[in-house]
């Protein structure tokens, strides 16, 4: 990296995360005054054109690529509107050793005196829980499932090459002409319709005054600079800012700012989860770059400057911090923005690019928390794109993840999805499959389907919570068959996923009605043809997923009861469900059979992969297909993110013989220590998983850097990955780090302060995790015996 | 025929992704064996007492009444225990385990076809080691010819300590030899080996001559073979045989030390230094004067 990257770099690392009480003080204040005079849309789109015009404009000494959500770097925003902090909440966050937020004790008063009265019963937050039936409540704080939109807006939005193409005066065009369209007389939706329309066009007009203003600094700071060179590119940053977005971009600098503001705006205006995606960021930018590089305008080195500036702009956004549960299940600053490289293009042939490389590189040097970056690796990928990524990987950072761009395709392909919108797609967030720039694709909390079967070895009853959270679905006691669990398991998850779904579509509308994101919608196809919100099924495609946790621990929990209880008969029911309920004190003998003596997820067993073959296909059954109130349906996606941790401390102890409160196993893994045959019989038996019918699965392995010297070694960890996704496997990452320098990072952090491991979708710090997260990263099987 | 241990995405024990599966029983004693387990051909019950949760589920198992509870914890009468495995078949705590399993022809094919799709995706196939591979040659000719069948590129790694007849037989169903020389002078080979090199040495030109694929392995052992004679014997020889170019130099390390405390088995490399990464330089440069291609490592 040269000078300037490395200076932005600095700053950027060494600028500490702190709270900033600007959007929600002007908020505020707006919705003080206005609210009332306009419809709901067209206020969203007025509010955030306030902030546009007036938050403070930060330009950053030697910066190309400009803008910040907040008035300086790592400054972030509140939105009292979805979820009003308490002053309790703002010192919690401000005193929290991990991952905490600073903010001043005066901001904190401004805050109580100006923001939390307006917001305090009129928080998305505040009406929902006020809303939610009492079971639902109840499911919610034992730790059955998790809601996503409690805190933050439906997110996880990519884009695809739209914005390349035209400009905010193009949109507004076309908005221009979706409203003479309108046919009052026979659509009885023609007005809302038009307040939508009006709403967006109002946000086209607001990004293009944030830019402006941009512009107006620049130029201003270029007058005052002494230095001739800073001088010529502050005049340039100003010319920029003019051109985009109001138009299309036209050459690769243009480009990268298009998509910042772009970025910028949608998280300014709302608090989507995983801010935002580029997408395939080296298919949009390759025709620039080529046409740049043909008229000399511009080098490889300079595309590559240009492209780090972009990445450090993004690593200047940590994530909105949350409350309550929602804070427990993702402690990190990371806020999931993840960069699809190669894949496929629109019309099929392989999208991996120059370009692809140059980003590779910039990963490799830039070694930041975030933006993340995953390489899509489809048949046609050429070996050497795979091996570049692969080296990446051997470096440790944790990223890139690897996707199977043609298994993405096929998950597309199967809901519905035209081809060419799904090459075009790709993943987001963690593992999330969508349809980049054409689609809705929301999560919208995690299952925790151990403890459903917790529910069915107690008859409904929650033995941790002590109180009956399910439905009665038999006394386990007196079951003599294997199948009579099971399907009293399946009775307790039918209630259980139809009870988060009826919520789920409740809160779907209060966004629909009352946090459309209207500058979101410009961007997203087909929202300005059918004047619908994002938020409110506008987009080409409506998808909800419910993300399901711990396939091993269930998996493994069902192999030893069908085993030791039902077919060997060796452990009575009586015993077991005693044993669990005393988390196997006095029963170590006991615990150590049903974990040493059973068949495991993991390990290529045809038992035990047949028992993980029916949990998914009961889950799927369960979820897949339900309406959502946008004209899609759900489906299921098997990812855990961290909420394998919460969920374990949530769980009692397990029939696998794992302790009450301990972690679950993580996303599609195998539990710890459960798989004993290495690399191979993990990817064997994850293969027999139905993957096509999930929007993404999530496979975690820690590889120690021993394994991974030569060559030939990265040779053979690329084939692994190829004959994964040959079986049809979604996802695969990898973690490369020895045990001792884990060991010593959690013994002396401060000299391990750039230690990413791969956590779960994504990489963090590993001094940053909390106790429990840096003993899970531990305890993770290590690939190292061969 | 019996194994003490299958290893599956084994990366160094030939080409591609591969599965090692470990042969029990050798001729050879090396003094720096690193797979003790692999030395006799019988079954070995090993006990680890930092595992025992002291359950007495074994005492109750064992059809020799062979286990008792002392002060100092459960004792195995050595004179009564038929190493039948048992006990480690209860042991939930899994302290008791037994080295070396019986395995039929059959099951171990079945194992190995289990990570067809890496071998197909990578080049690989499987590999068979030990101990000594060819100690069990008729079980060992077996599978080969069945995993041939199957397609799969077959590897064995050996000590060379075989009579010629068995040699030729099993080359007929072996894609790659890994050939392990030890020490080019057999006085000094059969002090540190227990046997003499010269079988060794004829059925290696023999495989040659006979157009064998195979690749020279040697253990560079400190102080016993690293020295410039016998890397030069080595190259003189090797580089002489037809069709033969490629030599694996595997440097020694002592992970192993504390296998032979398990095993109860008298460890001979007490005094044996640590590869010097300059000696290991030395013999490829050596090696590589003779117009052999050398790499460092499996």
């Amino acid at each position: 990296m040269n000078k300037r990257v490395e200076e932005c770099r600095r700053v950027s690392l060494e600028a500490k995360p702190v709270l900033s009480i600007e959007r929600a003080v002007l908020e505020t204040q707006f919705y003080k005054k206005n609210y009332g005079k306009y419809s709901i849309p067209v206020l969203r789109a007025r509010t955030f054109k306030h902030l546009c015009e007036k938050k403070t404009i930060y330009i950053e000494a030697g910066e190309l690529i400009v803008g910040e959500r907040g008035p300086f770097p790592k400054a972030v925003s509140t939105f009292p509107e979805l979820n009003c902090h308490t002053a309790e909440d703002l010192r919690i966050l401000n005193s929290r050793p991990m991952a905490g937020y600073k903010i001043s004790a005066k901001d904190i008063k401004r805050y109580e005196k100006e923001v939390i009265p307006y917001w305090k019963g009129r928080s998305m937050r505040d009406r929902i829980f006020k809303h939610v039936p009492q079971e639902w409540k109840n499911a919610y704080k034992a730790g059955l499932f998790t809601e996503f939109m409690e805190q933050r807006a439906p997110g996880h939005t990519s884009l695809d090459g739209m914005i390349y193409h035209k400009g905010m005066v193009d949109f507004k065009k076309e908005i221009t002409q979706s409203i003479a369209e309108l046919d009052y007389l026979n659509d009885p939706k023609a007005s809302d319709k038009a307040e939508e329309l009006l709403a967006m066009e109002i946000s086209c007009n607001a990004v293009i005054i944030f830019a402006q203003r941009h512009a107006d600094l620049a130029k201003d700071m270029a007058e005052k600079e002494n230095d001739p060179q800073r001088k010529e590119e502050l005049k340039k940053v100003a010319a920029v800012c003019s051109r985009v977005p109001a138009h299309a971009p036209r050459n690769f600098w243009e480009a990268l700012q298009m998509y910042w503001f772009v970025h910028l705006g949608t998280i300014t205006e709302l608090n989507g989860w995983d801010a935002m995606s580029p997408g395939h960021l080296d298919q949009h930018l390759v025709p620039f770059y080529e046409k740049e590089i043909a008229e000399g305008t511009i080098d490889r080195d300079k595309a590559k400057e240009l492209i780090s500036c972009l990445w450090i702009k993004v690593n200047n956004h940590p994530a909105p911090p949350k409350v309550g549960v929602t804070a427990q299940e993702s402690g990190t600053y990371n806020d999931f923005t993840n960069i699809n490289l190669g894949g496929i293009k629109r019309d099929g042939t392989d999208g991996s690019n120059d370009v692809s490389y140059i980003i590779l590189e910039v990963v490799d040097e830039l070694r930041l928390l975030q933006p993340q970056c995953n390489i899509q690796i489809s048949h046609q990928t050429p070996s050497r794109f795979l091996k570049a990524g692969c080296r990446v990987i051997r470096k440790g950072y944790g990223y890139p993840s690897v996707f199977n761009a043609d298994e993405v395709v096929m998950e597309q392909v199967r809901v519905g999805k035209s081809i060419e919108d799904a090459r075009e797609g790709g993943c987001s967030g963690c593992v999330e499959t969508g349809a980049f720039g054409k689609e809705a694709y929301i999560l919208t909390g995690y299952l925790n389907v151990p403890k459903i079967l917790e529910l069915a070895l107690n008859n409904g009853y929650d033995p941790v919570s002590k109180q009956i959270l399910g439905v009665k679905s038999g006394n386990p006691r007196e079951f003599k068959y294997f199948d009579e669990l099971y399907h009293a398991f399946i009775r307790q998850l039918e209630y259980i996923v139809d009870l988060k779904i009826r919520v789920n579509n409740y809160i779907e509308r209060m966004f629909a009605v009352n946090s459309p994101a209207p500058f979101l919608s410009v961007v997203i196809g087909d929202c300005i043809a059918n004047g619908k919100d994002y938020n409110n099924g506008g987009a080409r495609y409506n998808t909800n997923y419910i993300q399901c946790c711990g396939i091993g621990t269930i998996t493994d929990s069902l192999s030893a009861i069908k085993k030791h209880v039902f077919q060997e008969k060796a452990i009575s029911m009586d015993q077991l469900l005693n044993a669990l309920a005393e988390n196997f004190e006095g029963n170590e003998a006991l615990r150590l059979r049903l974990q040493n003596k059973t068949p495991f997820f993991g390990n290529d067993d045809d038992g035990a992969d047949s028992i993980m073959q029916q949990v998914f296909n009961s889950l799927f059954k369960a979820i897949d297909g339900h309406p959502n109130t946008k004209g899609g349906v759900y489906h299921l996606n098997m990812l855990s993110t961290t909420c394998h941790l919460y969920f374990g401390k949530m769980l009692g102890a397990s029939a696998n013989g794992r302790f009450a409160g301990t972690p679950e196993s993580d996303g599609t893994s195998p539990s710890h220590g459960a798989e004993r045959n290495g690399p191979t019989g993990v990817i064997k038996s994850l293969s027999k998983m139905d993957q096509f019918r999930s929007g993404g699965t999530l496979l975690n392995m820690r590889f120690l850097p021993d394994i991974l010297k030569t060559e030939n070694d990265l040779d053979k960890l690329a084939t692994l990955i190829r004959t994964y996704f040959k079986m049809n496997g979604h996802h695969i990452q990898f973690n490369i780090v020895d045990t001792k320098t884990l060991l010593n990072a959690r013994e002396t952090p401060d000299e391990y302060r750039d230690l990413l491991v791969r956590v779960a979708g994504y990489s963090d710090y590993f001094v940053d995790l909390d106790k429990d997260h840096q003993q899970e990263i531990i305890n993770r099987t290590v690939h190292s015996r061969f | 025929m019996i194994l003490f241990d299958i290893k599956k995405y084994a990366i160094h024990d030939g080409p591609g992704i591969r599965t090692t599966v470990f042969m029990k029983g050798c001729p050879l004693s090396c003094w720096w064996c690193h797979n003790p387990e692999g030395l006799l051909s019988k079954p070995q019950l090993i006990y680890d007492t930092t595992r025992c949760i002291i359950c007495k589920e074994c005492i109750k198992a064992c059809p020799q009444q062979a286990i008792l509870l002392t002060s100092e914890g459960l004792v195995n009468d050595r004179l009564r225990c038929r190493q039948c495995g048992v006990c480690a078949e209860i042991c939930p705590a899994q302290a008791r385990e037994l080295a070396g399993k019986n395995e039929s022809v059959e099951c171990l094919l079945k194992i190995i076809e289990k990570d067809i799709p890496f071998y197909d995706e990578s080049g690989g196939g499987v590999t068979f080691s030990g101990g000594e591979p060819l100690m069990q040659s008729e079980n060992l000719f077996q599978i080969l010819k069945e995993c041939g069948r199957m397609g799969i590129h077959r590897a064995i790694d050996t000590s060379g300590f075989t009579d010629p007849d068995t040699m030729r037989r099993v080359a007929k169903e072996t894609d790659l030899f890994l050939f392990d020389l030890k020490c080019m002078d057999s006085a000094k080979h059969r002090k540190y080996t227990g046997v003499c090199n010269e079988i060794i040495l004829s059925n290696l030109e023999m495989l040659a001559k006979e157009g064998a694929k195979i690749t020279i392995r040697i253990p560079l052992i400190p102080g016993i073979n690293d020295d410039d004679e016998n890397i030069n014997q080595t190259g003189l020889f090797v580089s002489a045989l037809p069709g033969l170019d490629t030599v694996h130099l595997l440097p020694f390390h002592d992970f192993y030390k504390n296998k032979y405390n398990k095993f109860s088995l008298k460890y001979c490399g007490e005094d044996i230094r640590l590869s010097e990464s300059s000696r290991t330089c030395d013999a490829v440069t050596t090696l590589e004067k003779f117009g052999l291609i050398v790499t460092i490592g499996g």
